[in-house]
């Protein structure tokens, strides 16, 4: 244990000073790095961006959680999020919908906009954020109560259908997108918590799409599944990128290579490495994302 | 470790395997005879309880045959409700009892004679002659109160053969209630005065239902003030407030509330709902804004710890799906914690229940004949009337504290009973 962490600081050091030099033609000309911030490898920029956040820094208390990250979430586009633990690329997702609000002794700086607008300004309005950004938890966490309840409880806070028969059909809708529906078309009125994981898993999912935000956010989403329940999540958020845009964070650097169109590497609160999945996993630039993909530590 | 060979580890297990099995053995025994000396101290309870209770249920009385005679209650014939009222019906049982014992002439006599009778008698025929003024001038045989000395000796809990002069009843008064006997005359019958009056100095018409009443108004003051408070405070405390220094010093406070002798609540109820906010003394209301002072803090620890207990994961999916934090609290935190919280509220009200010093502060412990008709009449509670008869030095009173003390512990097993009905229906799985 102490030995690793030991061979990432080495690593950190030793990257840090080599890659401050070259590739600034890839930085987006709003993105001014910080002197102490580390220059991410790759472009981190996406040509239809929902999502864009630059020069972030998330403090917990005097630990500096992640520094001068630069990332943009793309439209119709999953980016996974790979990176050994505690490296903060939950914290990076969990400021995008501002969750970290509910942690005391955070402190975030940098500037994040959804569609242009920036999410930590005073007009942005945490509840309507959080309706526009959805988020899947590590953890499968439906409410107890029934199957419906559960996929309604969004569109009934937010007002979102005036009678039981349009709510029925948004019901049943985000249901049969999250691959659902057949399962449970006849236990609606079952408690959610009664389903097995990957359908509760499924079920937070259509509870997030119900809403129908324009970005979703997924927090090792299959970490607590069967390889079959993976294999249907994985599925189902091939087909959600139709429709949303899918930042997801993941131990699973197959499931990475399997789901996603971009790939981000994060290492000791650094954006190390950002870049098409499918150069990432064949040819990686930073030799720190090489490491990690080729299983040599985390 | 690495230098025992396998060997020496078994042996070294071995030898110590023994002593672990038997310090579990030794804790066991030990568990189950604490438990059985607890089952054999409440049996022994409910015994002596029961045995010393069951008696308060039935009450001597006299068959007797009383003339509703005009010239007694109403000579003028006016039939005014007033005259009715004021006329003399203990005379009345008086005469009846008299006419039993023609030999009985000279004043002194009389007098022991009529001592047989509870006061009672008269109040009893009042009420049938204003309900039922037609019974005047008929005659009718009833069974009228007997005094509360002549009680005890007929159920037995005073012996007939001792001296005299170590009885209340004299010679001569137990030749009449044996003669009365022996015509069968007397019997033990329900005593429905204990479960319909409030105080009286008289066992024979002492009842409960006052204090019962006095209590139930005064929880329900406590557990509308307490509840609501304490689950919003725990609420905000837990969920909205900032940990800071005001916060810890606010929660180190309310922890030592709990722990705060109850008297003192007492004393600040006399002090700030009586002599300063001018709330009648003696009453409910009164009673149960001390007793709120004294199950809020109770309720607002178990409350917290309730809410501390919902898993974050709930929060979170709450909070990620666009809901308010009031939302959060409301649709989601809250169901979940109520259980909870209601186990907390169950601990508070039944510690408010049987708590009486604080209500000694705040005049509670008067003699109180009505039954209370609102929070704001005067009134006593059921540890208070206890603590009353207890105290009181006729041998009636004696099963009366029993019978109180039981029914005390009945309104607590249905308030507790309610609250996990309540409880029941509120847990849910998560």
């Amino acid at each position: 244990m102490d030995l690793a962490v030991d061979r990432k600081s080495n690593d950190v050091s030793e990257v840090a000073t080599k890659a401050a030099a070259p590739p600034s033609a890839h930085a987006a000309p709003a993105a001014k790095p910080a002197e102490e911030g580390y220059r991410t490898v790759g472009d981190f920029t996406s040509a239809n961006p929902v999502m864009q956040a630059r020069q972030v820094d998330v403090f917990y208390g005097d630990n500096h959680a992640i520094q001068s990250v630069n990332l943009d979430i793309g439209r119709n586009e999953v980016i996974a999020l790979i990176g050994p633990s505690g490296c903060g690329k939950s914290t990076f997702i969990r400021c995008l919908n501002r969750m970290n609000d509910t942690i005391e002794s955070a402190r975030i700086t940098g500037n994040i906009t959804l569609d242009s607008e920036n999410i930590y300004s005073r007009q942005m309005d945490v509840v309507m954020l959080r309706a526009r950004v959805g988020m899947v938890f590590q953890k499968p966490n439906p409410f107890p109560k029934s199957v419906y309840d559960n996929v309604a409880y969004g569109p009934r806070i937010h007002g979102l259908a005036r009678e039981r028969g349009a709510l029925d059909e948004m019901v049943q809708k985000s249901l049969e997108r999250a691959g659902l529906w057949t399962e449970v078309k006849d236990r609606l009125e079952e408690p959610g918590t009664g389903l097995s994981g990957g359908q509760q898993q499924r079920l937070c999912i259509a509870r997030t799409i119900a809403v129908n935000p324009d970005v979703i956010l997924m927090d090792e989403p299959c970490s607590a599944l069967d390889p079959i329940a993976t294999a249907r999540i994985e599925d189902l958020i091939d087909e959600l990128k139709q429709n949303y845009a899918i930042a997801i964070v993941t131990h699973s650097m197959q499931q990475a290579a399997r789901v996603s169109q971009r790939t981000a590497y994060f290492h000791l609160g650094k954006l190390i490495e950002v870049g098409d999945t499918d150069d990432i996993f064949t040819n990686p630039r930073h030799k720190l994302t090489e490491d990690y993909i080729t299983g040599r530590f985390g | 470790m690495s230098s025992l060979s396998n060997l020496s580890v078994k042996e070294a297990v071995a030898r110590g395997i023994a002593r672990r099995y038997r310090s579990e053995r030794v804790f066991r025994a030990l568990g189950l005879t604490a438990l059985l000396i607890g089952l054999g101290f409440l049996a022994f309870f409910f015994y002596t309880l029961i045995g010393n209770s069951y008696t308060a249920l039935g009450q001597t009385r006299f068959k007797l045959d009383i003339v509703f005679s005009p010239d007694v209650i109403d000579p003028q014939a006016t039939r005014d409700p007033e005259t009715l009222r004021n006329a003399d019906y203990q005379a009345l049982a008086r005469n009846a009892l008299g006419a039993l014992f023609p030999e009985v002439t000279s004043r002194g006599e009389r007098r022991e004679l009529y001592a047989l009778l509870s006061g009672g008698a008269g109040l009893e025929l009042q009420d049938l002659v204003t309900n039922e003024p037609a019974v005047i001038g008929e005659t009718r045989t009833l069974w009228l109160l007997a005094d509360d000395d002549v009680d005890v000796l007929v159920k037995g809990q005073v012996p007939r053969d001792v001296p005299e002069a170590d009885r209340r009843i004299d010679d001569r008064q137990l030749g009449w209630l044996t003669a009365l006997e022996e015509q069968g005359r007397v019997d033990v019958q329900f005593n429905r005065y204990f479960f319909t009056r409030g105080a009286s100095s008289d066992p024979e018409l002492a009842g409960i239902w006052g204090a019962t009443v006095g209590s139930f108004f005064m929880l329900l003051v406590t557990l509308a003030l307490s509840f609501p408070l304490g689950v919003a405070t725990a609420i905000y405390l837990e969920e909205f407030a900032k940990r800071n220094r005001w916060t810890d010093l606010i929660e180190v406070n309310i922890n030592n509330l709990a722990a705060v002798p109850s008297i003192v609540f007492g004393l600040l109820g006399l002090a700030l709902f009586i002599n300063v906010f001018g709330l009648p003394r003696s009453s409910p209301v009164v009673g149960g804004l001390v007793l709120s002072l004294m199950t809020l803090p109770v309720i607002i620890i178990a409350a917290r710890a309730a809410l501390t207990a919902v898993p974050p994961s709930i929060r979170e999916a709450a909070l990620g799906l666009g809901a308010s934090k009031m939302q959060m609290v409301l649709h989601h935190v809250l169901p979940l914690a109520m259980p909870g919280m209601l186990t907390g509220t169950i601990i508070g009200m039944a510690r408010a229940l049987g708590e009486s010093a604080p209500l000694l502060m705040i005049g509670m412990v008067a003699f109180i004949v009505d039954v209370p008709d609102s929070p704001l009449s005067p009134a006593t509670a059921l540890p208070v009337q206890v603590y009353l008869w207890a105290d009181s030095p006729e041998r009636a009173f004696v099963e009366r504290t029993s019978a109180a003390i039981v029914v005390l512990l009945l309104f607590l097993l249905v308030m507790n009973a309610t609250a996990i009905l309540l409880r029941k229906r509120f847990e849910r799985r998560y």
